[in-house]
């Protein structure tokens, strides 16, 4: 049993090192899918919304939460599921739109496309397929370097 | 009939949850290998939207079953889904067509879902619609390319229209379990969504260079269970081998 419950401020951290089992650039904090962080009593409850439904990554994620977690002496945590309201590509941080790009995966854009070629940065860029390797990405193209590259689309 | 809000869940849990299975079954056999990743995506979001339908009708139903048991333990006679997405693939444009078809009704279905009077209805109603939102786009725009692209593809894509379009109007059908739903506020009148159906597929139909089949018959019996084509039969025995073979099996 942990004997003196750590803050909230403390466990944010703790799962700000944590990355997202498809995309390890970034962590889950980035990805803006934690909503929330409370005690009820000794029981910690970790507030956690889906980025696509059919998301395979869902449940590794609730898994490392716990783990994570587990590891750091809290014994007992309930991981809530919130599918109101839906996750937004808004909420990814600043940091994560950059680690995103540093990564090689052009970030979400209000346009509905990439402003640039993550790789050589032109704005001369053409869309292959609405879908790419994981439910949350599309398959785009620069006609400069010729170079494919994925898409983190707007949602 | 048993309660209608079981029933509209399965209904809405079953379209998600054929069609996703349907569209599955291109994964490694698309003629494009983008085509193939963005169908088995758009399974894998259908068959995701399927889950949360079908876990929240269990949970409505109070029979200790949950989704996996509904997916996988029902029959045929249990299945509440439209027989338009119990049809057989086809070659890809009869695949895409009639991707285009449910995409049109189901997102603006969706979207009126997301008034539901049922607060858990509506929070599924409002993350599935982001993603349906997607799976329109893309039909719409796959079926315009293909309607308006070469001899061959116009006329497969006409041949799949003629012989999808029949299954239309069972999405704009009324009965008693609807009725129980417009009453309490939990979901639309299908009859309210027509006209905007048929404007929207008007327009799309037009850029595609494709002519709607004149009539008004239409196939029913799925979303009542009453009779479904011989398809979902068929489909079921390969979804459901694995717990027909091996009841209870976990891993």
């Amino acid at each position: 049993m942990v004997t003196d419950k750590p803050s909230l401020d403390t466990v944010w951290q703790w799962l700000d090192a944590l990355p997202d089992p498809e995309i390890p650039a970034i962590s889950l904090t980035d990805l803006g899918i934690i909503r929330d962080l409370r005690w009820s009593g000794d029981t910690l409850e970790v507030t956690v919304t889906p980025t696509y439904s059919g998301c395979p990554a869902t449940q590794v994620i609730a898994m490392d939460i716990e783990t994570a977690l587990n590891d750091r002496g809290i014994e007992t945590l309930e991981i809530k599921t919130q599918l109101s309201p839906a996750w937004t590509t808004d909420w990814l941080t600043e940091r994560g739109r950059a680690r995103l790009a540093d990564y090689g995966i052009a970030p979400p854009q209000p346009a509905g496309g990439p402003s640039a070629c993550p790789l050589c940065k032109s704005s001369n860029v053409e869309r292959i397929s609405q879908f790419g390797s994981t439910p949350c990405k599309a398959q785009w193209r620069c006609t400069d370097c010729l170079e494919p590259f994925d898409y983190f689309k707007c949602i | 009939m048993s309660d209608p809000l079981f029933e509209f869940l399965c209904r809405m849990g079953d379209n998600a949850l054929v069609l996703g299975h349907r569209v599955s079954e291109w994964c490694g056999v698309a003629p494009a290998l983008e085509e193939d990743i963005a169908l088995a995506n758009t399974a894998l979001d259908l068959v995701g939207q399927a889950t949360l339908w079908l876990d929240l009708a269990a949970e409505v139903e109070g029979a200790g079953r949950d989704a996996d048991a509904l997916a996988f333990r029902r029959d045929v006679w249990d299945f509440r889904n439209l027989l338009l997405v119990e049809q057989p693939n086809g070659d890809f444009g009869q695949t895409m067509m009639r991707q285009f078809l449910f995409d049109a009704w189901h997102r603006a279905y969706l979207a009126a879902l997301t008034d539901s009077s049922d607060t858990r209805i509506a929070a599924i109603a409002e993350k599935s619609l982001k993603e349906v939102t997607y799976h329109l786009d893309r039909s719409a725009e796959t079926v315009i390319g293909l309607g308006d692209g070469t001899e061959e593809s116009h006329r497969r894509m006409q041949t799949a229209l003629d012989r999808l379009f029949p299954f239309v109007g069972e999405m704009f059908v009324t009965d008693e379990v609807d009725a129980a739903m417009i009453t309490a506020c939990i979901a639309p009148d299908p009859r309210s969504l027509r006209a905007g159906f048929d404007s929207y597929l008007a327009e799309v139909l037009a850029e595609a260079k494709l002519i709607q089949p004149s009539g008004d018959f239409s196939h029913k019996g799925g979303k009542s269970g009453a009779r479904h084509s011989e398809h979902l039969g068929h489909m079921l025995t390969q979804m459901q081998w694995l717990q027909r073979a091996y009841p209870d099996a976990t891993w």
